[in-house]
């Protein structure tokens, strides 16, 4: 089946079996491996990238149902990415407020967050830790995502996904 | 873990998917969100040989305010409910109930009508139907026909809609200023209901519950006790009445019988205070 879809601001036209998730299709197909596979059953958030700019778990999405999206993983989200070394953003406050210890959360949990920010812009810490319900991280105990997320809400340019 | 394999079909309109699911019969299942259907074919539960996909079909996407009732499409997705200004205004409970629902993810792609055809006791919106006395809307070859909430659910993941039958409305009665409440009681934020309590508290009561039997229920002792003049904690104690709730690795029975108790009485307390 022909899949077309824009991935990171890069159109792609693939032939994919219909059985193939969309998170297979960025990691295997498109060579996106920072998109996490953590449960495989919809519960971590690993998997997390945005789908016309909201947060879907891409293990429980066909790459199929993406045919004609737009789809952002982290390794397109900051400004000039891939090539440019700034960082979005959500990234550097994951980075300033120690965000993450051992990192394999923290792809779907910058994706999940920027979704958050993007439906509001402004959260209280009870809206932050309700936003990212869906993202388990094992090591740091959420605390400094929390104040990650705020701190990226202050920060200019957190919504923003390049096109 | 990767479903096995199947044939993917697109509709471009509900006519052209009841005519495939003819075409195709028992083997053919639709995909809406896929947020049931895909972890049960991801674990081989589910292996339809045909996958109809009506996740396009955007105009069964709304929420419309209609003389005394508000209509919603059956590929509403979650998030569209929990943010509906016309929900926020007229049907408040339903809003709340799609809220709650898994995690903002899960809520980007489920819809409403997926989870009223899945049918599982476990899920939060067939409370609500059965509460507000909805009405689901279903097309077919000869047609479309309306079903009420109560003679919507038959069974564990069984429903009135027949194979050949796409959800295409929910229309459910205004209730403007009517006072109500949603209960869900989970171990971990996302999870689904160990027990809840959809309840509308106008003349005639509804009381729905969630996860206390093989299929969605109404707590019709709790109903009848408040429309004889029960008080809240004569009514709350007649919650479990009737209700046959499952035994899984979060409750046994008799602790969901006290949960469905106290999240009634929660319940109402909630609404009286509205
Ligand atoms: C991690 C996770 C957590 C969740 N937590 C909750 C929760 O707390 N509470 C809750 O209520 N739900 C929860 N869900 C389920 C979620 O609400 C699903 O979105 C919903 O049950 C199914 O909707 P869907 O559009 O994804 O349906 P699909 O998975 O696409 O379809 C489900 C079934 O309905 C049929 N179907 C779909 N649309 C129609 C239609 N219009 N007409 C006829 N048949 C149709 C399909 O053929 C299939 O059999 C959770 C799901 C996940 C993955
Ligand atoms: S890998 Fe997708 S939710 Fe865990
Ligand atoms: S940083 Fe290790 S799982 Fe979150």
């Amino acid at each position: 089946m022909h899949v077309s879809v824009t991935v990171n601001g890069g159109r792609h036209d693939d032939e994919v079996e219909p059985r193939l998730l969309l998170v297979h299709y960025l990691r295997e197909v498109r060579g996106l491996t920072a998109t996490n596979i953590g449960c495989d059953t919809s519960s971590c958030g690993a998997c997390t990238v945005l789908l016309d700019g909201e947060s879907v778990k891409s293990c429980t999405v066909l790459a199929v149902q993406a045919d004609g999206s737009t789809i952002t993983t982290v390794e397109g989200l900051a400004p000039g990415a891939p090539e440019a070394a700034e960082l979005h953003p959500v990234q550097q406050a994951f980075r300033e407020n120690h965000g993450l210890q051992c990192g394999y959360c923290t792809p779907g949990m910058v994706m999940a967050a920027v979704s958050l920010l993007r439906e509001n812009g402004a959260p209280t810490e009870a809206e932050v830790r309700e936003g990212l319900d869906g993202n388990l991280c094992r090591c740091t105990g959420y605390h400094n995502i929390v104040k990650a997320v705020l701190a990226a809400s202050r920060m200019p340019g957190a919504t923003e996904v390049p096109a | 873990m990767i479903p096995a394999p199947f044939e993917y079909v697109r509709a471009s309109s509900v006519d052209e998917a009841v005519a495939l699911l003819g075409e195709h019969g028992d083997d053919a299942k639709l995909l809406a969100g896929g947020h049931s259907l895909l972890p049960l074919m991801k674990l081989r539960l589910a292996t339809p040989a045909v996958l109809v996909d009506i996740g396009r079909l955007r105009d069964l996407s709304y929420v419309e305010e209609r003389h005394d009732h508000v209509a919603v499409g059956g590929l509403t997705r979650h998030r569209d409910l929990e943010s509906s200004p016309v929900l926020a205004q007229h049907v408040p409970l339903l809003a709340a109930a799609a809220h709650s629902i898994g995690d903002p993810q899960v809520r980007h792609r489920g819809t409403i009508g997926g989870s009223l055809a899945h049918g599982d006791p476990a899920s939060d919106v067939p409370a609500v139907l059965l509460a507000t006395r909805a009405t689901v809307v279903a097309r077919g070859p000869d047609g479309e026909r309306a079903i009420a909430a109560d003679d919507f659910f038959e069974g564990f993941l069984e429903t009135a809609l027949r194979p050949d039958e796409v959800l295409t409305e929910v229309r459910i009665p205004k209730l403007t200023g009517v006072p109500w409440s949603f209960q869900k009681f989970t171990r971990r934020a996302q999870d689904w209901a160990i027990v809840g309590v959809a309840l509308v508290r106008n003349g005639s009561s509804g009381v729905g519950l969630v996860n206390m039997g093989s299929r969605p229920l109404r707590a019709v002792a709790v109903e009848d006790a408040l429309a004889s003049g029960a008080s809240v904690g004569e009514a709350a104690a007649l919650a479990a009445e009737g209700a046959d709730p499952p035994a899984d690795l979060h409750a046994a029975p008799e602790y969901r019988a006290h949960l469905a108790r106290v999240l009634v009485r929660r319940a109402l307390e909630e609404a009286t205070a509205r």
